[in-house]
């Protein structure tokens, strides 16, 4: 059984990792519905990767950073209305991925294995590409990690002190576009949301600062990744669903006992 | 000697229409200066001109005889504490020490985290240094905001608000701690008990700047004296509060 499921628990771990990082500072920047947007938007480079015959991580890559900047302008520059504009966002990149797929010659059952994820079906070329993304999450968190706590709570005081946080915000969402195209063949686009989010939001409750924060959201996502690998395996159930389940389960449970 | 702030001839314009017109106004070093005016009136506006998060449509502003994008290391700023989340895990020592971050610096040091220390004692907040903003009061959370404003060595502190949304004897502390500050302030608010301190000049704010500069304000000190009088003492004085 183990050499069955051995990657997709490399994969849990490795995506984890990463979700305890991007998920918290999804969670306390109240970045939600941008990350839903970043996500689905993903679908366009999917799409036409599969249309073009080129690699698909690559094009998912270039399009969803494409997206996480526009993302980036729009929040920055149009933020009384920027609820609006990130929904349009979210519908235009999953738009481009459906025409693009129209387009593309044959039956593409890829496209459906990116929109739900399987993480049993992880590859050993998939986890090189989650071990690079980690690597890039954590240098960056250990730089920049008084600047992101700084900006969660005020950018504006970061701002008086002369500190770019234009740049930072985007670097922020281009990390969280980077994490979105490791997790999406795992996990799959659809239910990336719930994954990235609930975690943080369970260790919020339990932790006083935003390391311990991190740190309990990876230990806790990697616990619903796990869970979820072993039921889907023995049931014969798609794993993601059944992650997110427990995930909801354990969220409402804190939530009870946080009232 | 360098004046603390200039500011000449500022304009300033959103969506067509002028917000703030003509303003002018000297402040020397250490003095203590009161913004009253009414809502929409721009006062938030200057403030956010004077720290650089605006910038003007015409006129000049000079702190310590720099623009204030270039003024950053001498200005402490205090933002009114109802303006964050609450659950944000950060401890209030966290947050004060946020006031040694510059640009170019990613790591805090010994001496930053000594120096914070510091500051929490002389805003006498240390007992509270572990604990999560949500934890403390109204009056707490604007002392923490005031700490961390000041754990930059500012020449200036500029406070918005920084008495709105406190129980009356929070207010009173709060006001005890920027009139002992030894250090050029500037202070938005709408509550003109304000004005009951030792305030060096009032400004009041309604598209234009209406000053009123020393001789020293002689406003009674008597705990009675209610607003309605203010606003007549500050007619008197020309300070010119609208009907």
């Amino acid at each position: 059984m183990w050499e069955l499921v051995s990657n997709s628990i490399y994969a849990g771990v490795l995506i984890s990792i990463a979700i305890g990082i991007i998920g918290s500072l999804i969670v306390i920047n109240k970045a939600t519905s941008i990350t839903g947007s970043i996500a689905h938007g993903s679908f366009g480079g999917i799409g036409i990767g599969i249309f073009l015959g080129v690699n698909i991580l690559l094009s998912t890559t270039i399009f969803t950073v494409l997206i996480a900047l526009i993302l980036a302008f729009i929040t920055i520059k149009y933020s009384h209305r920027k609820d609006s504009l990130i929904g349009v966002i979210w519908a235009l990149g999953m738009s481009v991925g459906i025409i693009f797929l129209n387009l593309a010659p044959g039956y593409n059952a890829d496209a459906l294995s990116y929109l739900f994820g399987n993480i049993l079906l992880i590859q050993n070329s998939d986890l090189y590409v989650m071990v690079l993304v980690d690597v890039v999450l954590v240098v960056s968190i250990i730089f920049l990690y008084n600047r992101f706590l700084a900006m969660s709570y005020d950018f504006e005081f970061l701002k008086v002190r002369g500190i770019n946080v234009s740049l930072l915000y985007i670097y922020f969402l281009v990390l969280t576009s980077l994490v979105i195209v490791m997790s999406v063949r795992a996990i799959g686009i659809i239910l990336i949301l719930a994954l990235f989010t609930i975690p943080s939001l369970i260790a919020e409750k339990f932790t006083n600062r935003l390391y311990k924060m991190m740190i309990l959201s990876s230990i806790l996502a990697f616990i619903f990744i796990s869970s979820g690998i072993f039921i889907s395996y023995y049931f014969d159930l798609s794993p993601t669903p059944i992650i997110v389940i427990i995930s909801v389960l354990v969220l409402f449970l804190s939530l009870l006992k946080s009232t | 000697m360098t004046k603390a702030l200039v500011v000449e001839n500022l304009y300033f314009m959103y969506e067509k229409n002028f917000v703030l017109e003509d303003i002018n106004l000297t402040l020397e070093d250490k003095e203590f200066l009161t913004i009253i005016g009414p809502n929409g009136g721009g006062k938030t506006t200057f403030l956010k001109l004077i720290l650089g998060l605006l910038k003007p449509f015409k006129g000049k502003i000079l702190i310590y005889n720099k623009s204030p994008s270039k003024a950053s290391n001498f200005i402490g700023y205090v933002p009114q504490h109802t303006n964050f989340s609450l659950d944000i895990p950060i401890t209030v020592f966290d947050i004060v020490l946020e006031g040694r971050l510059k640009a170019f610096k990613f790591f805090y040091s010994k001496e930053d985290k000594e120096k914070t220390m510091q500051t929490l004692k002389k805003i006498k907040i240390e007992h509270l240094k572990d604990k999560r903003i949500k934890e403390l009061s109204g009056g707490e959370r604007q002392k923490v905001l005031i700490a961390r404003a000041l754990n930059c060595n500012p020449k200036i502190i500029i406070m918005d608000e920084p008495t709105s949304a406190i129980d009356p004897n929070g207010q009173k502390e709060i006001l005890d701690l920027i009139e002992s500050l030894d250090i050029t302030r500037v202070v938005v608010s709408h509550d003109l008990k304000i004005l009951l301190r030792k305030v060096d000049k009032i400004a009041y704010i309604n598209k234009k700047l209406i000053l009123h500069e020393g001789p020293k304000l002689n406003i009674p000190k008597d705990e009675h004296f209610c607003e309605v009088e203010l606003i007549d003492f500050l007619r008197e004085v020309n300070v010119g509060v609208s009907e």
